[in-house]
């Protein structure tokens, strides 16, 4: 069944996407290829593996995915779960658009929000969702980090967040560039308390969002291979008019110029995740001799 | 009217408005400026420096974008890098620590697209500034005098009074970017220009700005002086405020909230 296959290779951001489609075999099990060293995998195979190939291409995982293989069983609790945007611009075909997305996604918006433990750690949590407009943050999605950060707050709480965006999303204009400086804001709240804050920036993080919330936190993460930029590669081409870099804008790259902690494969997040959590809710150890 | 928001954005990028300089010599005594982050750079694209204004010392940035085309590839057509946004930064903590408030001029079609640009963290810069500005400590005035592009023009903007001239424009996204994105035509760049509700109008219903200042005698004496007495007066009601940092928050905290339903 895996047989390497010689594919032409493609040039995977125009096309718009890395997320390779599902290859019906005959009746056998679906197969997806990886678009990386373009083998085959059952589906059953790579979600035992986190959607990990065995090259070490990470596909791209849905929101409610990624909260279940990262946190402990039965601890997630969502947060804000109605709460989605309208068309405030009466902007053409954006109603469509999303009513398209609602269908096709599951999902009311690009972003979903809760508590729960990882690792025995409590926490609030938020990942982003890649089928719903490239996670792109309109004014709900603005709206329900705020409402997380200000939780955490309220609470006490640590943050952990996973992002995928294209950026601000452009139907909602003026309103969607506003919640940059809103959740930047509520993160400044949170942080001034002394409050953590951990990102997982994963495929592709960009925009607004890589300007805003994801390039805010006390530890930013990212996975292997994962888009990490402001502008967009292809504008900047056009712009400059120069040849890119080799591994521009790749989370490798960016963590090599310093703005990145580290580079974290998705099967070793979870574990690192909870103990950097443990770290700064001051487990047994610290509890016992401070004041 | 007959200006379409096209036409306006057409008139926000002439190069014959006044640019950020013009401002600075226009409303402030004695500008001396400041140069460099402190990091890597001096940013020609943002000037920045301490002035004064009615005999009270504030801290002054602005865009530059420049008026000759030498002027102006100097300037790197008022699109700064990461540069620009950390020395813009280091003055506004400046002005905190010496109790000056700041006072911004902001024109870009937004930060610069470039290689150095990302290797230097263009995003985390911009980010930065967002935080940063959220909880500075002293009044904060932001003006937009021509385009306001993008995070690179947020990134001067989170302010307590967000004003605009009234041919400037302010937008996600530059209208030929969004016909070329959603429907793969640059040429409906007049269609984008009016979805995205970017002029000085929409800006003021969405409840994104304060204010729209009037371009009467745009660039001459008397636009300046009554561009002056404005801020001074609100300066002077600024000065009175209590809790300003946490004014500043609902102020951004508020927007959207309105385009955002809760039940199914
Ligand atoms: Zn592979």
């Amino acid at each position: 069944m895996a047989f390497i296959k010689f594919l032409k290779p493609k040039n995977t951001l125009e096309e718009g996407g890395r997320t390779a489609a599902i290859v019906q075999q005959d009746a056998l099990e679906p197969e997806k290829t990886c678009p990386n060293c373009h083998r085959s995998f059952p589906v059953s195979k790579l979600w035992a593996d986190r959607l990990v190939c065995q090259c070490g291409y990470h596909f791209r995982m849905k929101a409610r995915q990624r909260i279940r293989s990262t946190v402990d069983k039965g601890s997630f609790q969502e947060l804000f779960p109605s709460v989605h945007g309208k068309d405030p611009l009466d902007f053409p075909g954006y109603p469509e658009k999303i009513d398209t997305v609602r269908t096709a996604s599951g999902e009311l918006e690009a972003v979903i929000c809760g508590t729960a433990r990882i690792g025995g750690q409590e926490c609030c949590l938020f990942a982003m969702e890649p089928s719903f407009m490239m996670g792109s943050m309109g004014s709900a999605v603005g709206e329900k980090i705020t409402r997380l950060f200000e939780y955490a707050l309220e609470h006490g709480m640590s943050v952990v967040g996973f992002t995928v965006s294209g950026g601000a999303r452009m139907q909602e204009g003026l309103l969607s560039l506003m919640q940059m400086a809103k959740t930047s804001a509520a993160v400044k709240r949170h942080s001034d308390q002394g409050l953590l804050y951990i990102v997982v920036l994963t495929d592709p993080t960009t925009g607004g969002v890589t300007a805003s919330f994801a390039m805010e936190a006390d530890i930013i993460l990212a996975e292997p291979g994962a888009t990490v930029g402001f502008a967009g590669a292809r504008v900047i081409e056009q712009t400059t008019r120069k040849t890119l870099p080799k591994g521009f804008q790749k989370a490798e790259f960016v963590l090599e110029h310093g703005f990145i902690d580290e580079v974290v494969p998705r099967t070793g997040q979870k574990k690192l995740l909870s103990q950097l959590l443990r770290l700064h809710h001051g487990g047994d150890r610290f509890e016992s001799d401070t004041i | 009217m007959s200006q379409t928001p096209y036409s306006i954005v057409k008139m926000a990028r002439d190069s014959s408005r006044p640019t950020g300089l013009d401002y600075i010599n226009g409303i402030f005594q004695g500008f001396i400026e400041l140069h460099g982050d402190r990091r890597f750079a001096d940013d020609p694209a943002v000037v920045g420096g301490i002035g004064q204004l009615d005999g009270r010392a504030v801290t002054v940035i602005a865009i530059e974008k420049g008026h000759t085309a030498k002027e102006r590839s100097r300037r790197n057509f008022g699109a700064p890098g990461p540069e620009g946004y950390r020395k813009a930064l280091r003055l506004m903590k400046q002005a905190e620590k010496f109790k000056r408030p700041v006072i911004l001029f902001i024109d870009t079609s937004g930060a610069y697209c470039g290689i150095g640009a990302e290797e230097r963290g263009q995003g985390q810069a911009i980010a930065e500034n967002l935080v940063e500005m959220s909880s500075l400590g002293v009044p904060v005035i932001s003006v937009l005098i021509g385009e306001g592009g993008s995070g690179g023009a947020l990134a001067l903007a989170v302010a307590d009074r967000v004003w605009m001239l009234q041919n400037a424009v302010y937008s996600v996204i530059s209208p030929e970017g969004c016909a070329s994105i959603l429907w793969k035509d640059a040429a409906k760049a007049e269609v984008a220009a009016k979805s995205l509700k970017l002029t000085a109008e929409d800006a003021k219903a969405l409840g994104v700005v304060e204010r729209i200042v009037s371009e009467k005698d745009l660039g001459q004496q008397p636009f300046f002086h009554r561009l002056r007495q404005m801020l001074v007066q609100e300066l002077e009601d600024l000065s009175e405020e209590e809790d300003l940092v946490s004014k500043r928050y609902d102020r951004f905290r508020r927007i959207g909230v309105e385009a955002v339903r809760e039940t199914v």
